[in-house]
């Protein structure tokens, strides 16, 4: 168990080194100057005070130095838990920044992605055993799970906000309200919430009831679905065996989704001007902030390598075969 | 007599058509017998030992009746055999190793089962615990998963769940195919050892491996293309088998002390017909050195001596 368990940390600690240096020379190696735009911000000074801002800046956030000092001074401040100032930001903390746009990401993609896989999962199972469901259900999957994320989002919010008029068009809250603790804040905020946790939602849902249907399928033509079947054994049982079994590979599947739906909630975010991380990598590679785009990077591959370790952990719960083989036994 | 089955058809269903894979059969088993059922691959043993138990979704049942202890098995009734299985019919499935959930433990498995039709794994479970002794296996396995156990300790283990709850009749499918040969002779002496000790009242042991009846069964039932083409007790099919089949198939099996450096191991040329659209008449007739005008009609299987019953025109009239 703690050889199991040392391996795969080991592999985690190896898989995060590597994100975190790609992470670090992907904004270094984007072509511009983040200096150049926020100089030219400053509209009519003269060349000379102008030169002094840009060494000024360079100075400041330690773009003077020589590119491996660079990646050294990275490493050490990542240690101390410090992600840089942002250039977008005019030198706000990156980690304040971050921390302002990850309550909204989350609150969209923890109930989409936890939801999606309860609700597709249920509905999978139930159409492999409905013909009308599966009739209904499979089609509508299939169109769903191939939609590009930010493609439903236009489309949703083409219907239900802009000719509707049931939702807001964009934006995490109303411009003509402050964060509060209201009850009207809190309604602004769900519906401005509902859009693009919808177009998440859909898509995902679709993906998971196709795998979930076909994984049921092939478990109920297993032998030991056959053989419960040819011993008597009502379709109660042989239906919970093969659901119990179809739901391991979707747990994987779960893991590698987390990975995948970072990018889907960037574009939805994007789509809707929604305050979260995705809106705030685009706002940093507009900027071409180094820093924001770093620290909000480094953060994306924290939370997937920790969903998988997580992921990890509940297969060796549910799935007997790991453990054996943790034990030395062969599979 | 235990079961009887009188001109059972199966079908399978076919974009093309129905493949005739079981085509009227009749015999009987007798109670303690273990009858043997031989054949080359797609004759059609496995569609009728599958179609005494469950018939899967492809199978079409198409006439004919089972009878077992004198009660009726709605054999095209996928519910109502429910009752009858695992309490009166019951399987070792040609797939044995991989015949068990894999993510349960064993005696979790098995107490879901039992208690899913009514019986009571703690009654049961010290008869389970003697039987999992006699065929060699140690308790603990209940609280293993079916992957920590070798090919052989499954096959064992699923030997002894399809016969817990002692069936009139059982059907061993295959069991012995996917075995090294030693394995092979230990399994089919627990069979044996199943019938004398009651735990089964009779026993179909389906296998294209006529060597393993011999030591096995009472009686063979040969069948060829879809159709009985011979029944006997495994004495007479060895000795002096009637159908000329049987004669082919029992002299193409090597003999224990020959050598064969000399003279060649002779097989039987030729192909069974595609069951698709059979040949009327016998099914043989195209392989069969004895052919005659008379094989172009189909021949019935008869009774020709006590319990040796042959479906061949010479078999009948060389006796007459």
């Amino acid at each position: 168990m703690r050889r199991y368990f040392g391996r795969k940390l080991l592999t985690y600690l190896i898989t995060f080194f590597v994100a975190a240096t790609i992470d670090w020379m992907i904004p270094r190696f984007m072509p511009g100057d983040p200096i150049a735009v926020l100089v030219a911000k400053t509209n009519g000074i003269s060349s000379q005070s102008a030169q002094y801002l840009v060494d000024y800046y360079n100075n400041l956030f330690g773009l003077n130095k020589p590119l491996p000092v660079q990646f050294l001074n990275f490493w050490s401040s990542l240690l101390h838990g410090n992600l840089g100032l942002s250039i977008y930001g005019d030198g706000t903390p990156v980690t304040q920044m971050i921390m302002a746009a990850v309550p909204y990401t989350l609150a969209l993609l923890i109930p989409s992605i936890l939801l999606s896989w309860w609700a597709g999962n249920s509905f999978g199972a139930l159409a492999a055993r409905r013909r009308w469901l599966d009739n209904t259900i499979l089609p509508v999957g299939y169109v769903l799970t191939a939609t590009p994320y930010m493609w439903l989002a236009i489309v949703l919010s083409f219907v239900l906000s802009f000719s509707l008029r049931i939702f807001p068009l964009s934006g995490g809250y109303g411009f003509n309200l402050e964060p509060t603790l209201t009850w009207l804040f809190f309604t602004d905020l769900v519906a401005h919430w509902v859009l693009p946790f919808m177009s998440l939602f859909l898509v995902m849902f679709g993906g998971w009831a196709i795998g979930m249907r076909n994984m049921i399928i092939y478990e109920l033509e297993s032998d030991y679905s056959r053989y419960l079947a040819a011993l008597g054994a009502p379709q109660g049982l042989i239906r919970k065996y093969a659901f119990r079994n179809a739901m391991l590979p979707q747990i994987t599947g779960l893991a590698l989704q987390l990975g995948v739906i970072v990018a889907g909630a960037l574009v939805t975010e994007i789509v809707f001007s929604y305050p979260g991380l995705g809106h705030l990598v685009f706002q940093a590679i507009e900027n071409e902030d180094y820093f924001l785009l770093q620290g909000i990077f480094l953060f994306i591959i924290v939370g997937v390598l920790l969903a998988n370790f997580i992921v990890d952990i509940v297969y060796v719960i549910v799935d007997p075969r790991t453990r054996v083989a943790m034990r030395g036994g062969t599979a | 007599m235990s079961l009887q089955v009188s001109d059972l058809r199966v079908y399978y269903r076919t974009l093309a058509g129905d493949v005739q894979a079981l085509d009227g059969a009749t015999f009987s088993i007798a109670d303690k017998e273990i009858m043997g059922l031989a054949g080359e691959s797609g004759c059609g043993k496995s569609t009728l030992g599958n179609s005494l138990i469950r018939l899967d979704g492809r199978m079409k049942y198409v006439a004919g009746s089972v009878t077992l202890d004198g009660n009726s098995l709605p054999v095209w009734d996928n519910d109502g055999m429910n009752e009858f299985r695992f309490r009166d019919v019951s399987v070792i499935p040609q797939y044995a190793m991989s015949a068990m959930n894999p993510t349960r433990k064993i005696g979790t498995m098995i107490a879901e089962l039992l208690e899913s039709r009514g019986e009571s794994y703690k009654e049961i479970r010290p008869e389970l615990m003697r039987r999992i002794d006699l065929v060699g296996l140690q308790p603990d396995v209940l609280s293993r998963y079916p992957i920590e156990l070798s090919g052989g300790m499954k096959q064992r283990m699923v030997m002894v769940i399809s016969t817990l709850l002692d069936p009139s009749l059982l059907i061993a499918d295959e069991i012995t195919s996917a075995l090294d040969v030693s394995t092979q002779r230990a399994v089919a002496e627990t069979l044996v050892s199943f019938r004398d000790h009651g735990f089964v009242k009779s026993m179909m042991v389906i296998t294209h491996d006529v060597s393993i009846l011999y030591q096995t069964a009472d009686t063979i039932l040969i069948m060829y293309a879809g159709k009985l083409a011979e029944k006997a007790p495994t004495k007479t099919i060895i000795e002096d088998p009637r159908h000329p089949y049987t004669r082919m198939l029992i002299s193409s099996l090597p003999e224990v002390g020959v050598r064969y450096a000399n003279k060649k191991l002779s097989g039987i040329p030729g192909s069974p017909p595609a069951l698709l659209n059979p040949p009327t008449g016998c099914r043989f007739r195209a392989r069969c050195p004895l052919a005659f005008d008379k094989c172009a009609e189909e021949p019935p299987f008869i009774e020709i001596a006590g319990d040796h019953s042959v479906a061949c025109w010479k078999a009948t009239r060389a006796d007459a």
